[in-house]
């Protein structure tokens, strides 16, 4: 990534004026979790004060009811009493299944819709656009009952397969601009060498192929990974993920729910996502920059 | 924490007993799947149920937040995923519209069970349901605060406001009173409570159409409207989470609160100093000088399926009637719920309840359509209390939607 | 590509689109055109443990028999789409006979659930999605000039909002806007006005909520833009220099239309999920204040209402809605497809 010069000879003024505009921008971007993770680490009655905000900073109650200023309550209550690990494995296991079967998929359908010039092809491409439109909450509702008459309801791979379902208009368009940045000798020429199509796209396009694959699974993953709508209602509570885990925490119209508990989970659901980001910067960027994104 | 970490005891309490009471069920095959929501109480009758399974007996619980979403399509199927449906008054009516569960008598009958004979909820003579805890709002209030703000405590919303008057200007609270409006189903029971409290009748006798538009419905609203003024002006925003978090930070004298979620409030942890031992878990307040108290009574209980086979049906009722056993019955477990199980002692947290029952409440209607009348209830309020619009025309706007909704599902021509 | 081989290749995506979204889709449009049996009551004693009383049920034998007859109630054509839940047309037809002006009449608009919905979302819609690319841009930009070093972090930070579940919002945020919590606080000090609150009224609810949109998706935008910019062709950028444009027009002539097919994705893909807006007003129980389409199908799902019909029918609308508000771009995407062709 070489720096593009549009900030080249740029004046003092501007520089100081662009890097305060980053500034502004980080602060509020990161202070929210910063705030959060820094009050994970405080009772109920500090992080969530009614009397004065500055309480979660000095930690008062923290200090009177455990006897130092910060605590691991929330994260022992969410992690070891109700088994918080459990909801990370699950997690694990429908983020990688989600991602590796709407990627394969994902990439047939929409390196065939980068090749084909019939008209079927732009409808198709609009359908899928359309069926994105749809109200997950609405699709939902209407799996429950068939689920339940074939005995569905529940599992993990359900659930797996409703996500991928549902993302797959998304990874369609996004595969599908991108294919259309590669071009189409590759394959042609290939073919004529006397490759079958699927041979062309095994041997030519996977090798060039990953950076907008990357960028598009991370989506399927963040997609997989932070749904609520599916997962609260297609998963046996054995089998629940992070997310509905975290709404159990608090509580509903007429019991106590516990707040600290969630706030616990909620930064340590975030700390994967750290680490991916932290990984994977690099590929998105890249992989976008490979045109996998285009109106 | 605590009470979580009571209720992760009692199970332990309850699975070390499971080998002794595995023999007790009297199972011999079948299938036994639960559907209820989570809190510690219901998970303890899971955990009664599931010490049940053993030999060719399966016992599985679903306890979980969205109960409510997933119990009609889950009792639907025929064989039913779910044998057992646990329910409140209000959430057994969608089982009882779509006819998913069917009558006790035969098995009561066959199998008897150690329960009293009030715990059966019976519908149209058969019984449906059987009951094992109770729950009711009522008024809660700190003992300290009224007495520097030299009032009685109030038995009358006239009383609270009264009340709330003189502690805003004894400077003792900025925002005296607490009540979930937040907008919603929080909100319509609010209503609900103070409009039974005047007396009102929600429905036209022998119809389906609503009759809150009268001077009952406006008086209503215009009591909740005055106790807006002393509550913190985000009311329209705030359910039970955010009020009970005021009430443990010390910052409210006076609310109305769940009983289920009073517990905590008097067990000191996590709250304010001066909280728990100045807190009064009191009685149903009235209006308007009626004296049926302005708010309604709950039970939860447990239902089996009608589409599963007979050999489930009384495997399920078996494994239900040995969860809802006395012997389940101890120092922590009694802390859940108010129990209607014999052998259950009141704890200082059932207080407000019992004087709930004893006050002759009324019960949250099981009627087909008062689900509707919630709904729309809960979504045009807050228009009213708000200030955008007259009590008469919120209260027009309600039903109008309601009828749109009752129409839809056939409750009315 | 042939038919043939097209057919193998789209397969595997058109079944899982076809089983889990198409037949669902066919089934909400069904739904929407029907509505329950009309209910059989019989009235009957109810005992539970705080007493008896007489009330309605409904009679299970002579509901059992109807349902048998008719498993999907009874067709109404498109009446659900008219009814007051919906597109409310008496309701308007009287509006307009009976409004003495503008305001009344919008005023009356306003208090139909769907049309209040309608407002609220388009509002949220083209208000959000600009605001999403101007910011998103902006932060690419600024970004982009810095030191190679410190753009793997403040890629990073950025990402943040983006990346972290929904659900943050609506519980930290929720209170850190409270009055008492530290944003709302220090917005009752900047203002000097010690009674603000964020959530007690209808207008600062819905800046709230769009504020909180434009937090959640700039860094969507951001990350797209800051791609687009490594691609920038340098050959023209430096011509223009030559050619002494200023940084401004070098902005706006190469910059802005290279990166204008990215502006059209992002535009698509913000326009359709700002139309479906639901979390934040659940999260932030703003539903008082603000309500939206997508929560209107949820409030009718309720666990004991279960106003299924309704909801279906909220649905269909949404759909068309979001078709209308794209056409633009189908349009867009049509001349394309036969260009290459």
């Amino acid at each position: 990534m070489s720096s593009p010069s549009i900030i080249e000879n740029k004046s003092v003024a501007l520089r100081i004026f662009s890097a305060g505009f980053v500034v502004v921008w980080l602060l509020i971007a990161a202070f929210p979790f910063i705030w959060t993770l820094w009050g994970s680490f405080k009772v109920e009655l500090d992080f969530f004060s009614k009397e004065n905000w500055t309480n979660a900073i000095t930690g008062i109650r923290t200090i009177k009811e455990t006897g130092a200023a910060y605590t691991m309550n929330g994260y022992e209550g969410a992690w070891v009493q109700e088994e918080f690990w459990k909801s990370v494995v699950n997690t694990t296991i429908v983020c990688f299944f989600v991602v590796c079967t709407s990627l394969t998929i994902g990439t047939l359908g929409g390196y065939a819709l980068s090749r084909t010039n019939f008209r079927y092809g732009f409808w198709l491409l609009i359908t899928a656009l359309i069926f994105r439109a749809m109200p997950p909450i609405t699709l939902v509702s209407g799996y429950l009952l068939p689920f339940f008459e074939w005995g569905l309801w529940g599992s993990l791979s359900t659930t797996i397969v409703v996500l991928v379902a549902i993302n797959q208009p998304f990874t369609l368009w996004m595969l599908h601009s991108f294919f259309q940045k590669i071009p189409k000798e590759l394959d042609e020429s290939a073919k004529v060498d006397g490759c079958t199509q699927f041979q062309a796209f095994r041997h030519v396009i996977i090798p060039v192929m990953w950076p907008g694959v990357i960028t598009t699974g991370l989506f399927s993953f963040l997609l997989a990974y932070n749904d609520f709508a599916v997962t609260a209602m297609l998963l046996a509570k054995e089998n629940q993920t992070m997310v509905p885990k975290i709404a159990g925490f608090l509580g509903t119209t007429q019991t106590e729910g516990n707040v600290m508990f969630a706030v616990a989970a909620v930064v340590s659901a975030t700390i994967p996502l750290f680490i991916l980001v932290m990984f994977f910067q690099r590929q998105i960027v890249s992989g976008l920059t490979a045109g996998a994104v285009k109106g | 924490m605590k009470k979580t970490l009571i209720g992760a005891l009692a199970i332990g309490a309850l699975m070390t007993a499971s080998n002794l009471s595995h023999a007790a069920c009297k199972i011999e095959k079948g299938k036994v799947n639960i559907i209820g929501n989570e809190f510690p109480a219901i998970q303890t009758i899971g955990a009664g149920a599931k010490a049940c399974a053993g030999d060719g007996v399966e016992v599985k619980a679903n306890l979980t937040k969205e109960h409510k979403t997933i119990q009609v399509p889950g009792l639907t199927g025929n064989p039913a995923e779910y044998s057992v449906a646990i329910v409140a008054n209000s959430s057994i009516v969608p089982l009882m519209n779509d006819d998913l569960i069917r009558p006790l008598d035969d098995l009561i009958a066959k199998h008897g069970g150690n329960f009293k004979d009030n715990q059966k909820i019976s519908i149209g003579g058969k019984t449906m349901a059987i009951g094992f805890m109770a729950n009711a709002q009522h008024f809660v209030y700190r003992k300290d605060m009224l007495e520097k703000a030299g009032v009685e405590p109030p038995k009358t919303y006239e009383d609270v406001l009264a009340a709330a008057k003189a502690i805003k200007e004894k400077g003792l609270a900025k925002y005296p009173f607490g009540g979930a409006y937040a907008a919603g189903w929080g909100l319509a029971q609010e209503f609900n409570n103070m409009y039974i409290g005047h007396g009102g009748k929600f429905f036209k006798e022998g119809s389906a159409m609503p009759s809150i538009n009268g001077p009952e419905g406006v008086a209503t609203l215009n009591m909740m409207k005055s106790l807006a003024e002393y509550m913190n002006p985000d009311f329209l925003t705030m359910n039970n989470n955010e009020i009970n978090a005021e009430w443990k930070a010390g910052n409210l004298p006076m609310m109305q609160m769940w009983g289920s979620r009073a517990g905590p409030l008097l067990a000191g942890e996590g709250t304010a100093p001066g909280v728990p031992e100045n807190t009064v878990l009191a009685w149903p307040l009235t209006v308007a000088g009626k004296d049926i108290p302005a708010t309604t009574l709950w039970w939860d209980g447990w239902t089996i399926a009608k589409n599963v086979s007979d050999e489930d049906a009384e495997a399920s009722y078996l494994a239900m009637i040995n969860a809802i056993d006395p012997k389940i019955m101890n120092d922590k477990v009694a802390e859940q719920a108010v129990w209607l199980i014999d052998g259950y002692k009141p704890t200082p947290a059932s207080a407000g309840v019992f004087a709930t029952i004893e006050a002759k409440a009324q019960p949250y209607p099981m009627l087909p359509y008062q689900a509707l009348l919630h709904t729309a209830l809960g979504a045009e309020l807050p228009d009213f209390l708000a200030g955008k619009e007259t009590a008469e025309k919120t209260l027009a706007d309600a039903e109008a939607a309601y009828i749109t909704a009752a129409k839809e599902k056939g409750f009315i021509k | 590509m042939k038919h043939r081989t097209f057919f193998w290749f789209f397969l595997p995506t058109a079944l899982a689109m076809l089983l889990f979204i198409f037949l669902p889709i066919i089934s909400v449009v069904t739904q929407s055109l029907f509505v329950s049996h009309e209910q059989v009551f019989v009235e009957v004693e109810n005992c539970d443990i705080f007493g008896c009383k007489n009330e309605m049920m409904i009679d299970a034998a002579a509901t059992e028999k109807l349902r048998a007859e008719q498993p999907l109630g009874r067709f109404v054509g498109l009446a659900n789409y008219f009814n007051r839940s919906h597109l409310a047309t008496s309701e308007i037809a009287t509006l307009w006979q009976t409004a003495e002006s503008w305001g009344t009449f919008y005023d009356g608009l306003f208090n139909l659930p769907l049309y209040r919905a309608i407002i609220f979302t388009l509002v949220f819609t083209f208000v959000t999605t600009p605001s999403v690319i101007i910011v998103g841009f902006m932060i690419a930009v600024a970004v982009n000039a810095l030191n190679q070093h410190l753009k793997g972090l403040v890629i990073f930070f950025s990402l943040l909002p983006f990346v972290v579940t929904p659900l943050v919002g609506s519980l930290i945020l929720f209170w850190m806007i409270d009055a008492r919590g530290i944003i709302g606080n220090s917005l009752q000090y900047l203002m000097g006005d010690p009674n603000l609150s964020l959530k007690a009224s209808t207008g600062l609810t819905w800046i709230t909520l769009i504020v909180y949109g434009v937090w959640h998706a700039a860094p969507f935008a951001f990350v797209i833009f800051y791609a687009g910019l490594q691609t920038l062709p340098q050959d023209t950028l430096e011509s223009a220099m030559i050619d002494g444009a200023s940084r401004w027009q070098r902005i706006r002539f190469v910059v802005i239309p290279h990166l204008m097919p990215l502006v059209t994705f992002v535009a698509l893909i913000q326009l359709m999920d700002n139309f479906r807006v639901f979390e934040p007003i659940v999260g932030f129980n703003a539903s008082a204040h603000a309500t939206s389409l997508s929560f209107l199908i949820y409030n009718d799902m309720d666990g004991e209402a279960r106003l299924l019909n309704s909801a279906a029918t909220t649905s269909v609308l949404t759909i068309i809605g979001v078709a209308i508000l794209l056409s633009p771009v189908l349009v867009r995407t049509w001349r394309d497809w036969n260009r290459k062709v």
